[in-house]
């Protein structure tokens, strides 16, 4: 009971201290918006390609939502040694480091929210597939804060970590068939495109809002389940051995 | 005093401690042990392995060899049971500049569970013990350094810990702050909470601690009770006298005129005055005006840890990194 009183103490105040702070509620909003009026207009096609585009907008919402802030929450905290206050409290390291992501997937999935309410308005979505499409934005959400915390435990300064995750976010945009396929990548970096967590949640997304998925469902989760596991686990693993050496 | 010799169960217990960076050795087995409700000192200058020892013993860093037993739980495998004994003060007020001081103790608080009933009542306790009611709602990013080190002393008691760990409380803070830090801890001892001090103010550990341990590039080199560290300087009789000339130069004259004193520069133009019987100060200033030296200031002193800390260590007590609080003297 004791760790539980702990674990949500830290949710909320991550929450009330970064994630619902204007800056970030109006870039949770603005995002998502600029991409979808960018791709929109990009496509010069009607209402109907909101449905094509929606998916990696989703995608890319969460990803950037999520990845920005770990760099705060965390890095910024072990930089003005906050986070040794957390480090000493009798909160099982696991359970700490769960906390201090639970906002950024919160976060995320708020931001992923924005975007299909807004296609709700100008589309038809009675074929989503919540029972897809909920799973999978809880999982983006979660892989892509975990992708986050790794970076954010494996640099010491807060531009670092925004340049680190900038490493992995842009690649990411086009190489894991947000918008452009997979399959018309150069088959050199088909690989790499596998290689990476959004690739999976990118098409659960489509088989859930569009249909067509590329790969079985099983594949995808148990795929991006993976994904979580191991960055946790390297996260954990480099907490260990960089900040209680 | 050994802890287990005074029959009391000892709160903290090391043994063969040893910690490295690269090829720096900054803990070099070090064993001691605190018994419990003891206000225990670990004194030393800056760089001896002072702040590496605590963080080893509060789970911030894992020793290379060696135990710790924290309220008998073993740290190196346990390191979790033992911090929910503990409250942790560290060098820095590493509280959250965002939140309020009231919000910041209540955070705090639920970190050891306490439920949100207690929380609000601990924190309004605390926040008046330290005379910061007025300023519980304010943004801890906007308190001066005297606040923000007594919040987060605050912090480090919130959850009525056994064992209290302190790394240089009052360093760089002003004399009114230090003192109302110095007697809230004074407070929390005598109501039972076993205290581990690490400063390198000397004053502040001779006041306040029962035993202290001198630590030197990673090795304790004395531990012992304050007053049977006092013994062997009791009964020395000190002056210090400060003139506007060089202190070299004067010193041989004066330990030529005065043979039966001892002298020893701290400075430019300023001596330490030492003998086994009372040190007439008259006849030294005389001396030293007629010498064509102007003499600003002649003080008797007490012999004090400093003393036994430059005799033990063999290190000017300059060495300790002395600094004044602002506004005064450390004392």
């Amino acid at each position: 009971m004791k760790r539980w009183i702990a674990f949500w103490n830290i949710v909320a105040k991550d929450m009330r201290a970064y994630y619902l702070k204007p800056p970030n509620i109006s870039w949770g909003l603005i995002f998502p918006l600029a991409w979808t009026g960018m791709l929109f207009i990009r496509t010069g096609s009607g209402l109907e390609s909101i449905l094509s585009v929606l998916p990696g907008v989703v995608c890319v919402s969460i990803l950037f939502g999520t990845t920005s802030m770990l760099a705060v929450t965390v890095t910024f905290e072990k930089k003005n040694r906050a986070f040794e206050r957390l480090l000493v409290a009798p909160v099982p390291l696991e359970l700490l480091m769960l906390a201090k992501t639970g906002g950024a997937i919160a976060f995320g999935v708020a931001n992923a929210l924005v975007p299909i309410i807004l296609a709700s308005f100008l589309v038809d979505l009675s074929q989503l597939d919540a029972g897809v499409v909920v799973p999978a934005v809880l999982l983006i959400a979660t892989a892509s804060t975990f992708l986050g915390l790794f970076i954010a435990v494996a640099v010491s300064e807060v531009f670092e970590a925004q340049t680190f995750s900038n490493f992995f976010r842009f690649p990411m945009l086009f190489l894991c068939g947000l918008f452009f396929p997979i399959a018309k990548l150069p088959a050199l970096l088909r690989p790499l495109s596998y290689a990476l967590p959004l690739t999976y949640g990118a098409d659960l997304l489509r088989g859930g809002i569009v249909g067509g998925n590329a790969l079985p469902y099983a594949l995808d989760f148990a795929a991006l389940l993976a994904f979580c596991l191991t960055l946790f686990a390297a996260s954990l693993w480099n907490v260990r051995r960089r900040w209680i050496a | 005093m050994n802890a287990t010799a005074c029959g009391a169960a000892p709160a903290i217990e090391v043994a063969g401690l040893r910690k490295s960076f690269g090829s720096v050795e900054a803990v070099s087995g070090l064993s001691f042990a605190v018994v419990r409700g003891e206000f225990f000192g670990f004194l030393g200058p800056n760089g001896a392995g002072k702040t590496t020892t605590i963080n080893m013993l509060i789970g911030l860093a894992r020793p290379d060899a060696g135990t710790i037993r924290v309220g008998g739980i073993d740290c190196t495998r346990n390191p979790k049971a033992a911090q929910s004994l503990i409250g942790v003060v560290p060098d820095e007020s590493n509280l959250y500049p965002e939140l309020t001081g009231f919000d910041n103790l209540s955070f705090c608080a639920a970190l050891y569970g306490l439920p949100k009933a207690e929380r609000t009542a601990r924190a309004r306790e605390l926040l008046a013990a330290f005379g910061l009611e007025k300023a519980a709602d304010r943004r801890f990013g906007g308190y001066s350094k005297g606040m923000r080190r007594k919040l987060a002393i605050a912090a480090g008691v919130i959850h009525r810990p056994e064992m209290l760990f302190l790394d240089e409380p009052t360093t760089g803070i002003d004399v009114a702050s230090a003192r109302q830090i110095r007697q809230f801890l004074s407070d929390i001892h005598r109501a039972g909470t076993t205290v581990f001090l690490t400063t390198h103010y000397i004053e502040e550990a001779e006041r306040l601690c029962g035993r202290i341990a001198f630590i030197v590039s990673g090795r304790i080199v004395r531990e012992d009770t304050v007053a049977r560290l006092l013994d062997p300087v009791k009964g020395r009789h000190l002056v210090r006298i400060e003139w506007n000339n060089r202190a070299g130069e004067m010193c041989a004259r004066l330990a030529a005129a005065f043979p039966e004193l001892s002298f020893q520069p701290e400075g430019p133009g300023l001596v330490r005055v030492e003998s086994g019987e009372p040190v007439r100060v008259g006849p030294l200033v005389r001396f030293l005006e007629e010498a064509g030296a102007e003499v600003a200031e002649a003080r008797r002193l007490r012999p004090s840890l400093e003393d036994v800390f430059v005799q033990v260590t063999g290190l000017a007590a300059g060495a300790l990194g002395r600094e004044e609080e602002k506004g005064g003297h450390a004392a």
